[in-house]
């Protein structure tokens, strides 16, 4: 599928909080790149990142985060652009769902002056097209009476409207890459599919490609092309979300999967990753994950695992990957 | 649901909320739109009710009128038999420090400015513990809910959406509640911890015989905790039973959907429901379903379907249950509001 340029490619990222001397580094080493319209998912531990990789695209870190590296978009070089450009960038080119909504409506306006605001923006911007209504907006994102909704403050929406009110607002303009944190966590199974056909109509109709951080793995394996599993700061696993999904290479990943609820004889059975999450202030030398692997050699005590490429476009980063025994 | 001596835990009694939502024009009318409709069930102590249904069906409706964040329009909401909209100063107080909430939003319920340590302990606090003794508390509490010990020092915006979710459901814990009010507590967590902290949950469940109202929308999550299911349709309960015999033999079309959903393994798109969605402010004649209900027919058009029995202990709310069950129904796809 990627054939010319990539629409994104991070390169080297690195997001580190807290004080120099004890820092978290809430993103170590990332590489990714994403092609023109490619969908990609993004799952992983709780705390592991994938958020502050987002924001760190976006850039819309805290002024305390320390960032390096690259991150290419179209040909332009984000981290280092000046901020008016990227303020150009936002909202028409490169726009986000924001895991939390609460954090991104501002409770003194109803919805309404918050979209027609959002609309009158991408007009200005030239966004033109598919724009139309804010009512229009509303109904493409599946909310009951949508003039009604217009008028109403976000905290007379349910959990599940306000997510859909935010995807409104970051699909409107149909942009080049829309990333979208935990967009359907608050949504029953019946409306998530349709937030997720969405997705994958933008993609159809205007190109547009998407980056989906979720911890609904089944979102994920449906809508994505490829899927990136995240654990404690840095990328773990990284390929198609066929082959990754039906033989996955890394423990993590395996065990993550493997913490999905089954029903056994009319019980559902829960099998959480036994140990501790690590804390990203006090990192082992080698695979953060290996106290809790069970397939740590003493080597994954030591030092950390390079990448490997274990398939067509499919890396992993794990000692034990190459022998097919992990 | 046998005649025990003591009253259950909660017990809501046709549970109404109507909102008003203001005027289009400055000299329109404002018009009401019910969340919440002749809702009723009961939970029994140390049991968890599972609440299921669409975005905007009226589940986090009904856990609020329980934390008396919202009072009803009519109907009432006893807890062990008192009703908590009729009580003196002193039976709130105590009311307050029985009932704690974890919401589906973890951010706007944590104080940015409060250091996880005072934030999990602030209900110990706010109940007259002395603030050196409550916060040393905060070590326990937040191993409880899987957090490194020196997460006690950082504050809210430090912590991933996951973590702070932990943090609600520690502050939660704090106070030794009798009954918790679980609202998408688990959805922001990866489906490690999610285990870990469902897991956790039924432990203190057991353990200190708490009552849990659960809302969600993992149905697999659902069944795991809950004794009892209601599932909720545009304010309204439409099914209402055992939470193993309503998420495996629904009842309900809209319920069977859920569950066929739940499923999960139709590639995106395969199962989309037709017709349209319910205008609130116009509510369609007859039951509320049978503008996207595959089995709608003049019947349900015509009147709303009361709640009946399907099987003992589990009732729906649906003319043509029998026959959907027995297959014996065509799908002749919805009745719009139009016609
Ligand atoms: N402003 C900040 N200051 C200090 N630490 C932070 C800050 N923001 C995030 N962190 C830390 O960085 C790590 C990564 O957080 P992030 O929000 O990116 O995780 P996530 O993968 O999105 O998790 P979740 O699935 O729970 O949303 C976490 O350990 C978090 O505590
Ligand atoms: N304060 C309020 N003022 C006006 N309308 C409100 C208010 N609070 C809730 N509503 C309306 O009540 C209905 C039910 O909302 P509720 O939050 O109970 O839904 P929910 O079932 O919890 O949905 P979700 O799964 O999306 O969280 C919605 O139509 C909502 O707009
Ligand atoms: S069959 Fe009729 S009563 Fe039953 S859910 Fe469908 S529309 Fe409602
Ligand atoms: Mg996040
Ligand atoms: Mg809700």
């Amino acid at each position: 599928m990627p054939h010319g340029e990539p629409l994104l490619a991070i390169r080297g990222l690195n997001v580190e909080f807290g004080l120099p001397a004890r820092p978290v580094r809430a993103v170590a080493d990332a590489d990714l790149t994403l092609a023109p319209g490619e969908i990609l998912g993004i799952a992983g531990e709780s705390g592991s990142g994938k958020t502050t990789l987002c924001a760190a695209v976006m850039r819309t870190l805290p002024r305390t985060a320390r960032v390096s590296g690259r991150v290419e978009f179209a040909g332009k070089e984000l981290l280092s652009l000046p901020e008016r450009e990227m303020a150009r960038l936002r909202g028409r080119d490169l726009a986000m769902v924001l895991q939390n909504p609460m954090t991104s409506l501002d409770p003194l306006y109803t919805i309404g002056n918050q979209l027609e605001e959002v609309l009158r923006e991408r007009r200005r911007g030239g966004g033109a097209g598919r724009l139309g209504s804010a009512v229009e907006v509303l109904r493409r994102v599946h909310l009951t009476a949508p003039e009604l909704r217009l008028r109403q403050y976000p905290h007379q929406l349910s959990g599940g409207m306000r997510q859909r009110v935010l995807v409104g607002m970051a699909t409107a303009a149909a942009p080049r890459l829309l990333i979208a944190d935990e967009p359907t966590t608050a949504l029953d199974a019946s409306i998530q599919d349709e937030i997720l056909i969405l997705f994958r109509e933008l993609r159809e109709s205007a190109g547009t490609a998407v980056v989906i951080v979720t911890h609904d793995l089944s979102a994920i394996r449906r809508l994505s092309d490829r899927v990136v599993i995240m654990y404690a700061g840095r990328i773990v696993e990284e390929g198609p979300t066929v082959e990754v999904f039906r033989a996955p290479r890394h423990p993590y990943t395996q065990a993550l999967l493997a913490s999905l609820p089954r029903i056994e004889e009319e019980e559902v059975v829960l099998q959480p990753i036994p140990g501790q999450v690590p804390d990203l202030a006090r990192l082992p030398p080698g695979c953060a994950f290996a106290a809790r692997c069970p397939a740590a050699i003493p080597l994954c005590r030591e030092e950390r695992p390079r990448e490997r490429t274990v398939g067509e476009r499919h890396r992993v980063f794990c000692w034990r990957a190459g022998e097919g025994a992990a | 649901m046998s005649a025990d001596a003591a009253p259950p835990m909660v017990e809501a009694i046709g549970l109404t909320k109507t909102f008003a939502i203001p005027a289009a024009t400055l000299f329109g009318r404002a018009r009401p739109v019910a969340a919440a409709v002749d809702v009723s069930f009961r939970i029994p102590r140390g049991r968890t009710f599972g609440l299921v249904g669409e975005s905007g069906s009226g589940k986090s409706t009904v856990a609020k009128l329980l934390l008396k964040l919202e009072a009803p329009s009519a109907g009432r909401l006893l807890v062990e038999g008192q009703d908590i909209f009729a009580q003196t100063p002193a039976e709130e107080l105590a009311y307050r420090r029985k009932v704690q909430a974890v919401f589906q939003d973890p951010y706007g319920a944590l104080s940015p400015r409060m250091r996880a340590d005072r934030i999990v302990t602030e209900p110990l606090r706010a109940h007259g513990m002395d603030r050196r003794e409550a916060e040393a508390r905060a070590p326990e509490l937040l191993r409880l809910v899987g957090l490194p010990p020196d997460s006690a020092r950082k504050y809210p915006h430090e912590f991933s959406g996951g973590q702070r979710q932990r943090l609600a459901i520690a502050r939660a814990l704090s106070v030794d509640p009798a009954l918790l009010v679980l609202d998408e507590p688990v959805s922001a967590l990866d489906v490690s911890v999610r285990a870990q902290v469902l897991t956790l949950l039924r432990e203190m469940q057991q353990r200190l015989d708490l009552t849990y109202l659960f809302i969600g929308h993992d149905l697999a999550v659902v069944r795991y905790l809950s004794d009892t299911v209601g599932v909720m349709y545009f304010g309204r309960l439409v099914e209402l039973g055992p939470a193993r015999r309503v998420l495996r033999r629904p009842a309900h079309p809209y319920t069977r959907r859920l569950v066929a959903l739940a499923a999960g393994d139709a590639p995106l798109g395969a199962v989309r429901l037709q017709g349209e969605l319910p205008n609130p402010l116009a509510p369609p004649s007859g039951c509320l379903f049978r503008t996207r209900c595959p089995y709608a027919d003049a019947t349900c058009a015509a009147r709303l379907p009361e709640m009946r029995l399907a099987e003992p202990d589990h009732l729906v709310a649906c003319h043509h249950h029998e026959a959907v069950a027995a297959g014996a129904k065509a799908e002749t796809g919805p009745m719009l509001q139009e016609a």
